[in-house]
């Protein structure tokens, strides 16, 4: 296959970006789509070009690590896949490929197609968790869960944090990402306890950061990767208001 | 010469923790506010001890060189956690899990630390689940257990095929609440490159910020190191692709001693390699085998469609071969067969290098929903990458590289031989012998931080409560930044011709060859010979683009990838002194009539521990003799 690209550039931070054009020959359909970023590393490198940075880690669609804004969809075409686990077989021969960054104000830019997600780590820290020291914790069957909590809890926690709904939404909302781990939490019987206040520091954090709000277009659900529903958004505002009424 | 004080506290197995415990020096709180603690890593052993040393009340400055913490490689351990808690009634004991861990092994671990890596399980559940990991249930609320490779109970925990995710978002979470209560102090896109030692003690580290390039100085009363396997020297394996080995190699390099180099784990059931630009190597869960079958062809070179070979001609060899364990063989013995079959002219695939993991039983009979309901995940992915879909068509799966049960040595306290310089999970040697278990890594990786590095750093520490902040302007930290610049500049400054990816795929492809799933004394020599002319043209030809300051990823694989040649030789030269095969470590020479593993148990039941002696100087052999007096060491069968 042969591909052409246009690749968002930026130098650092605070540079001005702007789009550079690159052709790729012998491009195999059996690449994945980092893969093929590789190739265009070596061959930049080879030529002694600036090879493009990108973030990657496990390749294989479970850290979390890669983004890239392909053709205007977070992780590409596909549905349920990262960019790590796209293949060119996704593409036609001769198919121009346009791969930007995530683009939101709490994800500023670091460099090239890499940016700084450590807003959600921020969220998290709010009270994304349940305080239990080591030491304290109770024998795990004492504490039952219904079955069928405990699995859509398991759903709720499969996000990666990579941030694909925050991209994919106009707002640059985080509501999907927060909503995930709120959900997960609140769902199980452990969690309950500081399920008010890990609401409403979390979804205070959140607005601080400057994530905007929902949209209610259900972007962020078309784009997850991990399959994450709209619901979890809408369990989070009635764990919201719940806190809201008790005060 | 050195002697090596394991420090295996007296008295019954079973006592020997507690024991250790009651007697163990103590920091009162006001003390362990004074204590500044630097931990490296962040995946489930580095995330757990910071969130454990953080409750203590230590000051703990975490590293690690993701853009954040979550996303360590322990997040992609698909199948399980381990734990005796014997829910199943099916005659579970703490002592089973170690025995099985310790036959598991070859025979090749210390027994004490296996056994309490088995006793703190259990504590290691209720943590995990307390937390919120939303480990799998039955319908009446309790906890789900399945069963693994290597043994005949049921005691793996689950989430669905996302277990490490899951339990490494719990430890992640963990640390962040320390974060929030001012205890932890989290520095994400850092790389350790260098260790400080002042007076014979770990008193700081030098990393590299990867975003700007700045080299910075970090300094505490004592250094944990979580920083995982090295799996990735093979380059295709099935570890993260940033993963790697350098914290600990300039760890090796101060003088703490590496044990077992050369014990490496292949794991029987990777996706196979499909073509010569492949990244990577996606693991398929040993939980697979819980119900999928494996076989080959009956006839040599059968080409035929899967599906189209009828059940009479073909061979469930793992059956065959191993009717008390079948599928669920361990780790080393799946592989192996695999490769017997494949090397025989067996296999499938257009390489032949690959055998079929076939689910068409198990689906006939539990129904589809179950299978997916159980693998549903797992079954998607290999669907994304091969385009083939595994409730149709068996799986196609080949070993790879994937777990070092190798790493710094560490004594019971999971003190390496530099005072101060702690390793845990899989970055130490310690507890899964010549073979690792499925299923005992997040185990092992979460009982060392949540409980037992807790209580051994603080039997150091006790003795540094008089020791004031460590300052960082003297010239332990000025020759260390130095050191680092230095090599910095030197892989700057070769500008050659070829790319350090290339460089890597050559190192990995030698490695594979000659010291990889079966290995022999003619092999070892080339192999040695091969990785030290490589690294001669690395140094003459690489080519390393950019500068020094500022967001470099070609820099930093070269860095890690100058590190895995010196590595490489420690692996081969660990693999020529053991003429003997045990676990993962197969030589040719050594086995039996019916070619499984033959160990040397007069000659060879020893800890190799190797001590840097210089560049260019060959490393010196200690050895760490292994007593037995709770196990009866036996030839291991799963026949």
């Amino acid at each position: 296959m042969n591909i052409k690209l246009k690749i968002w550039r930026q130098k650092n931070a605070k540079a001005k970006g702007k789009f550079e054009d690159y052709t790729l020959d012998d491009v195999s359909p059996e690449m994945s789509f980092l893969e093929m970023l590789d190739a265009l590393n070596t061959k930049l490198i080879e030529e002694g070009g600036d090879p493009v940075a990108y973030d990657h880690d496990c390749r294989e669609g479970i850290c979390g690590c890669c983004s890239l804004y392909i053709n205007g969809n977070p992780h590409g075409p596909g549905e349920k896949t990262t960019t790590c686990e796209l293949h060119m077989r996704s593409f036609k021969d001769g198919q121009t490929l346009i791969v930007e960054p995530w683009r939101a104000k709490s994800f500023p830019v670091i460099k090239d197609l890499i940016v700084d997600r450590n807003a959600f780590d921020k969220i998290i820290v709010a009270g994304g968790f349940i305080s239990v020291d080591a030491g304290s914790a109770p024998d795990s069957n004492s504490i039952l869960a219904k079955k069928e909590n405990a699995d859509e809890a398991i759903n709720s926690a499969s996000c990666i944090g990579c941030g694909a709904c925050v991209a994919a939404c106009k707002n640059a909302s985080a509501m999907l990402f927060v909503s995930a781990k709120i959900s997960q939490l609140a769902l199980l019987p452990q969690g309950k306890v500081e399920a008010m206040d890990r609401v409403n520091a979390m979804v205070a954090r959140m607005d601080e950061l400057g994530f905007g709000n929902c949209t209610n277009t259900y972007a962020c659900e078309a784009e997850c990767p991990k399959g994450i529903k709209i619901t979890n958004i809408a369990r989070m505002n009635r764990e919201f208001f719940a806190a809201k009424v008790v005060g | 010469m050195v002697t090596l004080n394991s420090k295996i506290p007296e008295g019954p197995l079973a006592e020997k923790w507690s024991k250790y415990k009651s007697s163990m020096k103590l920091v009162n709180p006001a003390n362990k506010k004074k204590l500044d603690i630097i931990l490296v890593g962040t995946g489930l052993a580095g995330a757990s001890a910071a969130s454990s040393l953080g409750e203590l009340g230590y000051n703990v400055k975490v590293f690690c060189f993701q853009d954040t913490p979550r996303r360590a490689h322990s997040v992609a351990a698909q199948g399980g956690i381990n734990a005796a808690k014997n829910y199943k009634n099916d005659g579970d004991s703490v002592y089973r899990l170690f025995y099985d861990m310790i036959k598991g092994g070859d025979y090749r671990a210390r027994e004490a630390n296996v056994y309490r890596a088995a006793e703190v399980s259990n504590a290691t559940i209720d943590q995990l689940t307390a937390q919120g990991v939303p480990f799998a249930r039955e319908y009446g609320g309790t906890l789900d257990n399945r069963s693994f490779g290597g043994v005949q109970v049921s005691r793996t925990f689950y989430a669905k095929g996302q277990t490490g995710q899951q339990c490494i978002l719990g430890a992640y979470s963990g640390l962040s609440r320390q974060v929030k209560n001012g205890t932890v102090k989290m520095f994400s896109r850092r790389e350790m490159l260098e260790l400080i030692i002042v007076d014979g003690k770990a008193r700081g580290i030098i990393t590299r910020n990867l975003i700007t390039g700045e080299i910075e100085r970090h300094s505490g009363h004592a250094v944990v190191l979580a920083t995982g396997g090295y799996g990735t020297i093979y380059y295709l394996s099935t570890l993260a692709v940033n993963s790697n080995a350098s914290a600990a190699w300039t760890a090796y390099k101060k003088g703490a001693f590496w044990g077992n180099p050369s014990f490496i784990q292949i794991h029987p059931s990777s996706i196979p390699v499909l073509n010569d630009y492949q990244a990577k190597l996606t693991l398929m869960s040993e939980s697979l085998r819980n119900d999928g079958r494996v076989w080959a062809p009956k006839k040599k070179g059968d080409k035929r469609p899967a599906n189209d070979i009828p059940e009479e001609e073909r061979d469930y060899y793992l059956e065959r071969r191993y009717p008390a364990y079948g599928n669920l063989v361990p780790r080393d013995v799946g592989s192996r067969a695999a490769k017997e079959r494949c090397d025989a002219g067996y296999g499938v695939g257009d390489t032949g290098l690959a055998v079929n993991l076939d689910f068409k039983d198990a689906i006939a009979k539990q129904g589809k929903e179950a299978i997916e309901e159980k693998y549903g995940n797992l079954f998607e992915m290999y669907e994304k990458i091969t385009g083939i879909n595994p409730y149709e068509e068996p799986m196609r799966i080949y070993p790879a590289g994937h777990y070092t049960m190798g790493g710094l040595w560490v004594d019971y306290e999971l003190m390496t031989t530099i005072p101060g310089l702690f390793a845990i999970g899989e970055s130490n040697f310690s507890d899964h012998g010549a073979n690792r278990l499925g299923a005992s890594s997040l185990m092992q990786c979460s009982g060392d931080g949540y409980f037992i590095i807790p209580n051994t750093i603080g039997n150091y520490l006790a003795d540094e409560i008089r020791t004031p902040k460590i300052p960082t302007d003297t010239h332990e930290f000025e020759e260390a930044e130095k050191a680092v610049k230095s090599k910095i500049e030197k892989l700057l400054s070769v500008n050659g011709r070829q790319t350090v990816t290339s460089f890597h795929k050559r190192l990995g492809k030698i490695l594979w060859d000659y010291s990889g799933m079966t290995r022999n004394e003619e092999g070892l020599k080339k192999g040695l010979v091969l990785v030290d002319e490589l690294e001669k043209e690395f140094w003459k030809d690489v080519k390393v683009p950019g500068t020094a300051d500022e967001l470099n990823q070609e820099l930093e694989k070269a860095g890690r990838v100058a590190d895995f040649f010196e590595l490489a030789k420690l692996i081969i030269t660990d693999g020529l002194n053991r003429r003997e095969s045990c676990g993962a470590h197969f030589r040719e020479e050594s086995k039996t009539e019916t070619g499984e593993a033959k160990r040397d148990d007069k000659n060879y039941s020893y800890v190799s521990v190797w001590e840097y002696k210089g560049k260019d100087k060959p490393p010196e052999l200690h050895k760490e003799e292994l007593n037995y007096e709770y196990v009866e060491v036996k030839v291991r069968d799963y026949k």
